[in-house]
This record gives structure tokens, C-alpha cells and sequence, in this order.
């Protein structure tokens, strides 16, 4: 029979199953940072339990890392005491790597997972992180898992699940000038709804979805989430093997032509049935923004603040005037009339060098504007940050006004030190817009980095398209 | 992992869609490398005028009035009664954590995000899903009648209003399992280590790349 890309890497991982279909997954990867393992490790420990494999375990400090002054260490005793912890669990435990803080190696997990080659095609990836989905890029079943799943992994190398249902997603045509996955990532989540995708594990397809750089495909399937789909993923051809040879942790030799052999056999087969189908055509995708407090409540740039008096649903009004009120903006407001206060370019979604790169082309010989009071320009890794050095991109940022940080989470979260001040608006490469979530009392619109950098130069929201 | 069999408990109503974990708990609170403490934090910034740092004493914190969980009527409530999406965001536990720390055993909702609905098993909290109709109905009944209790019957799968009208709910049978005896999965699951260790046996013979040391 034929089957979907997700029906493939499930069948290949399932140890057991229960009457009601609820199986035992094998897990080829466990990702593991600061913030969601401690209570785990700690329930291991309590249990009198050992970590199954460890050789499974790709492990770094990301959130509470400062993204400065690293020669002074993390500040915040808190932060402090999470990322030791992470320190002393895999000293004690043991890992396949481990980048710890200030290594020349460290930085966001689902950036240092793929550029190590840690994740490959048709592995099982889990971490207690929702934006997993990334490493669905590489046609991996990956998704996000609790604390009480990570000492689930950790103790049996195995999760219980629940087969999802499938949807594909298929973007044909060629995308515009100044539009990237990001756009086409924020469109879709505004076309499906944050819940659209709730159940599902998403197959990103068609000739747009080919036409991404990995890089792409991993900013794509990091916003799976958002759209409600635990797992985005996009089946492998030449540009995810051509961007995994050579990689640290990649097979080499003779194990590299037979793991090529496998990966090619990771697609859906042409007859294959979703239980829901969406077609988008490429060239409909205009460069996006947020503007509300879900990354639903999404615009194209030429487009308006919407109007609540115009939704039929009261529960969606109301939510959708609480939004306004919170993000300080009127009805009907053109969103390029609506001027910031700060940028920031990062995150596990927009902080490859590919992101860089794009925000550096707007920058070059340009400055931010006067009212921008803090641009920040944070790389995904320290290989991402060098990578950039060398092309001579930290030099266009600085130049451009922006500060040029280490790597990190950052202000995605905001748990260290970099964060909005209440009234603050922020243009954002991140991944979520919700109340608070970039500090208490911010205000996050969400955007591609080539438009973070075009809002930094304007000093309000402008459409990147008039400036490349 | 404490059983859930029966409730009687307090509604109390949430009436928004799509409430993010950034909302349940704030991420200044995910620092803490404990599994009990978040539940003075719940809804950190609804709940409170001032904006909270780990390891303060709530109770002498400025409450914000109008936020419903603040209001006198729903003090001990047990059941959280919610619209669509709810927990929708990251996969912090934190976010069950804190909520079954304030109090709060079910959840009643029109749909909720995926791994906060899973989350939720693990803790021995009942995420219970009902068309939206009876939703809005629940929430028109809770808000015109004090002291609004609802039974929660896991056994046979229904919620019971006071008039008697029982909701039927469905249920995973292996997850009703485990919450019936509080179970724990890893106990659960390491009974067939025999079945995961020829698994991965057989994995690293056709496939070596994956156990790269």
C-alpha cells in the first residue's frame, strides 16, 4: 500500500504496540538542554534508574546563556545554578557531545543538532522544546516532548505515542523577490490556524518547498508548531544530502552510500493519501507581519491592522480586541505607519547564516533608524557566529547600529538577560508572539530577518521588497 | 503519579481561546530545577499587577482584580473550564505543573494543543475535550450560578452537571489505564526491555550510522 513519509518513519521506530494503538516508539535522538531536563535527570536518580543509550544524547546550555560579557560568566544566580545542573547531569551521565557554555561549539539546540550532522534523515529526534519540528527538515520524525517524556527517553530510549493524523501542505510556484520560509512559514499558520494543525504531522511539499535551502525547510517546519502540528516535515532529495556529507557526526565511507541508499527512500510514495490537503500557489505570498498576540493574527506588510467589528464569532472578537489593546494598536492602522522600538534577528527559527546573510544584504550601508533604541543581531551557534565573521556580515550589523552578540536563545524567551521593556515593540525573527513572551508588557511582531532588518532601517514596519 | 478516578469539584471559567503556556507560567519561573512550587505563579501575569521574579512571597503581591481565578467565588476550584487551543505553545510541564499545583485536577475545553494534552496524563490531570456547544452551555451555567460544581466521572467517561445531565468524553483506553491507577510509564514500558533492547539490536546491525559513539 502506499504510504506517506510519516507513515515510513513510524513504522520504522514501532518496539511494541497496545490494543487502543498506542505504541512504543524507538528514539534515535535525544536532544537535551537546561531548561526542561533537571526535574528528569533527577527522577532517574530518585528511581535508582540509568540512561539507556547514551550515546543518544546531543546535549548544550541555550536559554539562560548571556548573549555578552561571557568572560563574566551567567549573572543571575538562578540561570546560573539551571545551566551547572545541565553541567554536573551529563558530567555524571555521559553524552555523544556535549557544548556546554562558552564552548566554541555551543549555541541554540536546533541549530547545533543539524550543523553536527546529529540529525539525519529518518531518525526519531525528541527534546523537551516544542520547536523540535525543526529537525523535521531533514525528514526526521521529530517533535517536542515534556519533562516526564524526557526521563520517559532517557530510562527506556523509547515514548508511548499515538499515531497522528497526516496533512500535506504542497507550495508550488516560485517565491518573490524578498520572500522567504519565514513569510510562507507565518502565511500558512495564517491560513490553517494556530489549532489547524492540532493531531496532524504536516509534509511540507511542491516545487517552492524543493526550491528551500535547508536552512529554509528548518525555519519552515520550526513554525509546524505554531499551526498546532507537534511534526512538519519535508522528504530528503539532493539539497539535504548535499548539505549533511561531511558533516562531524554524518556516516562516512562505506556506511555513507548505504545511508544515502535509505534516505532516498524517504518521501511519500506518489499515490500516498493525507487525511487533509492543502494546495498553496507561491506567488500569492507577500512579505508578512504580526500584528496581534498569536501567530495567526498575521498580515502582509501592505496590508492593515483588521478591524474586530468585522468578526462574526464573539469569542474571536474578543480575543481579537484583547490582542489590540495589549499591542497598543488601532483598528485599520496600515502596518507600515506602525514604528518600533527594538530588533531582534535570532532564534531556532532565523538565527542560520542563511538568516544573516539576508538581514546583512538590507543593512549594508545602511543604518537604523533613531528611534530604534537596541537592534540585536544573535547567531544560532558559535560555528553560525564564525561562519559570519568570516564573510565579514559582523562588520555590516555593527556598522548598520546593531549589537553583534554570542550565540543563544535569547530574546525569543527572554529568560537571560535580553528582553523587552513593558510598551516595548520589537521586530522580531522569533517564533512567538504571545503576551509577554519577550518580557513582561512586550509587544513581538513576528518577521522574516530580510523585514527585521528593512523595520530597523525605516524605523517602523516597510516592505523589504522596495529596498533589495 | 496520583490516581484519578472520581471528582466533585468548583468550576472555575477561563473563557478564551487559545491560552499559551507563556500565560499558564511565565518564563522566568522555567529557572526553578523543581517539580513542585510553580502553582503561586500560575498565570503569573493575569494574576498580578506587578511583574513576578522566581523565589518571591506571592501573598504579598498586588492581585489583579478583574482576573477571574482572583474573584472570591472560585477559590478551591478544581476544574478549569476553557475554550479552544488551550496550552498551546511550548512543551514546558511547567505548565501542568503549575496548574496542578494551584488546584486544578480536569480541564474541560473545546480543543486543546496537542503536548500540553499530553503533558497533562503525566501528571495525573484529565484534559477532557466537549463539543463546543456544551462548552458554551457550561460556561453560561457557571457564570449565573455560585458554588457551580461538576462531577467528573473518569470510569464511565462523563461529565455530570448538577441537573444531571451527564457529557459523554472520549478517552485513549490505555491512557484511562493509567490514570485510573497511576501508573507510571517507564514501569510500564521497561517490562518489555527485552522488546526494545532486540529492536535496537537489529537497528544497529542495518543501520550503524545511527550509534555513532
Amino acid at each position: 500500500m502506499a504510504q506517506t513519509l510519516y507513515d515510513k518513519l513510524w513504522q520504522s521506530h514501532v518496539v511494541h504496540q497496545e490494543d487502543d494503538g498506542t505504541a512504543l516508539l524507538y528514539i534515535d535522538r535525544h536532544l537535551v538542554h537546561e531548561v526542561t531536563s533537571p526535574q528528569a535527570f533527577e527522577g532517574l536518580k530518585i528511581a535508582d534508574r540509568k540512561p539507556w543509550r547514551i550515546s543518544s544524547i546531543v546535549a548544550t546550555a541555550d536559554h539562560n546563556t548571556p548573549t555578552d560579557h561571557w568572560d563574566e560568566g551567567i549573572k543571575d544566580p538562578v540561570s546560573r545554578q539551571q545551566v551547572e545542573t545541565l553541567d554536573a547531569n551529563i558530567r555524571s551521565v555521559g553524552a555523544l557531545a556535549y557544548f556546554p557554555f562558552r564552548d566554541p561549539k555551543q549555541g541554540i539546540v536546533h541549530v547545533v543538532g543539524p550543523e553536527n550532522g546529529a540529525t539525519l534523515p529518518g531518525m526519531t529526534v525528541v527534546c523537551g522544546d516544542s520547536h523540535t519540528s525543526t529537525h523535521g527538515a531533514f525528514a526526521c520524525l521529530a517533535h517536542g516532548i515534556g519533562t516526564s517524556e524526557v526521563e520517559h527517553v532517557l530510562a527506556t530510549q523509547c515514548l508511548l505515542q499515538k499515531k497522528s493524523k497526516t496533512m500535506l501542505i504542497a507550495v508550488d510556484g516560485k517565491l518573490g523577490k524578498g520572500v522567504t520560509a519565514k513569510d510562507l512559514a507565518l502565511f500558512i499558520i495564517a491560513a490553517i490556524g494556530t489549532a489547524g494543525g492540532t493531531g496532524y504531522a504536516i509534509e511540507f511539499a511542491g516545487s517552492a518547498i524543493r526550491a528551500l535551502s535547508m536552512e529554509g525547510r528548518m525555519t519552515l517546519c520550526n513554525m509546524a508548531i505554531e499551526g498546532g502540528a507537534r511534526m512538519g516535515f519535508v522528504a530528503v532529495d539532493e539539497t539535504t544530502i548535499n548539505y549533511l556529507k561531511g558533516r562531524p557526526f554524518s556516516p562516512t565511507g562505506e556506511n555513507w552510500d548505504k545511508a544515502v541508499a535509505y534516505w532516498r527512500t524517504l518521501h511519500s510514495d506518489p499515490d500516498a493519501r493525507f487525511d487533509r490537503t492543502l494546495s498553496l500557489r507561491a506567488e500569492d505570498i507577500r512579505p508578512q507581519v504580526s500584528w496581534g498576540t498569536s501567530p495567526e493574527m498575521v498580515v502582509a506588510i501592505d496590508g492593515q491592522v483588521p478591524d474586530p467589528a468585522k468578526e462574526a464569532n464573539p469569542v474571536r472578537r474578543e480575543g481579537m480586541e484583547r490582542a489590540l489593546h495589549y499591542m497598543g494598536l488601532n483598528p485599520s492602522t496600515p502596518m507600515q505607519k506602525i514604528a518600533i522600538d527594538k530588533v531582534f534577528i535570532g532564534s531556532c527559527t532565523n538565527s542560520r547564516i542563511e538568516d544573516l546573510r539576508a538581514a546583512a544584504a538590507v543593512l549594508k550601508g545602511r543604518h537604523i533608524a533613531a528611534n530604534v533604541k537596541l537592534a540585536l543581531a544573535v547567531p544560532g551557534s558559535g560555528p553560525v557566529k564564525r561562519q559570519a565573521e568570516a564573510e565579514g556580515l559582523d562588520k555590516v550589523f555593527v556598522a548598520a547600529g546593531f549589537e553583534w552578540r554570542e550565540p543563544g536563545c535569547s530574546m525569543c524567551l527572554a529568560i537571560n538577560a535580553d528582553r523587552l521593556e513593558p510598551g516595548e515593540r520589537c521586530a522580531s525573527t522569533s517564533n512567538r508572539n504571545f503576551e509577554g513572551r519577550q518580557g513582561a508588557g512586550g509587544r513581538t511582531h513576528l518577521l522574516s530577518p530580510a523585514m527585521a532588518a528593512a523595520a530597523a532601517v525605516a524605523g517602523r514596519f516597510a516592505d523589504v521588497r522596495e529596498i533589495l | 503519579m496520583e490516581k484519578f478516578v472520581r471528582l466533585e469539584g468548583l468550576v472555575a471559567p477561563l473563557d478564551r481561546n487559545n491560552v499559551d503556556t507563556d500565560a499558564i507560567i511565565p518564563k522566568q519561573f522555567l529557572k526553578s530545577i523543581q517539580r513542585s512550587g510553580f502553582g503561586p505563579n500560575a498565570f503569573d501575569e493575569w494574576r498580578y499587577m506587578d511583574v513576578g521574579q522566581p523565589g518571591q512571597d506571592c501573598a504579598q503581591r498586588p492581585k489583579n482584580p478583574n482576573f477571574v481565578l482572583n474573584q472570591p467565588r472560585y477559590q478551591g476550584a478544581e476544574i478549569l473550564l476553557t475554550r479552544a487551543n488551550f496550552g498551546c505553545g511550548s512543551s514546558r510541564e511547567h505548565a501542568p505543573w503549575a496548574l496542578l499545583d494551584f488546584g486544578f485536577r480536569a480541564i474541560v475545553a473545546e480543543s486543546f494543543a496537542d503536548i500540553f494534552f499530553n503533558n497533562c496524563f503525566k501528571n495525573g490531570v484529565l484534559p477532557i475535550t466537549l463539543p463546543a456547544a456544551e462548552i458554551a452551555a457550561l460556561f453560561q451555567q457557571v457564570e449565573a450560578t455560585p458554588g457551580y460544581k461538576l462531577v467528573v466521572d473518569l470510569p464511565a467517561q462523563a461529565v455530570i452537571r448538577p441537573d444531571g445531565h451527564g457529557i459523554p468524553f472520549a478517552i485513549d483506553a490505555f491512557r484511562k489505564e493509567c490514570l485510573l491507577n497511576g501508573w507510571d510509564d517507564i514501569g510500564l514500558t521497561l517490562r518489555h526491555a527485552d522488546k526494545i533492547r532486540a529492536f535496537e539490536d537489529k537497528r544497529r546491525a542495518e543501520q550503524p550510522w545511527l550509534f555513532a559513539q
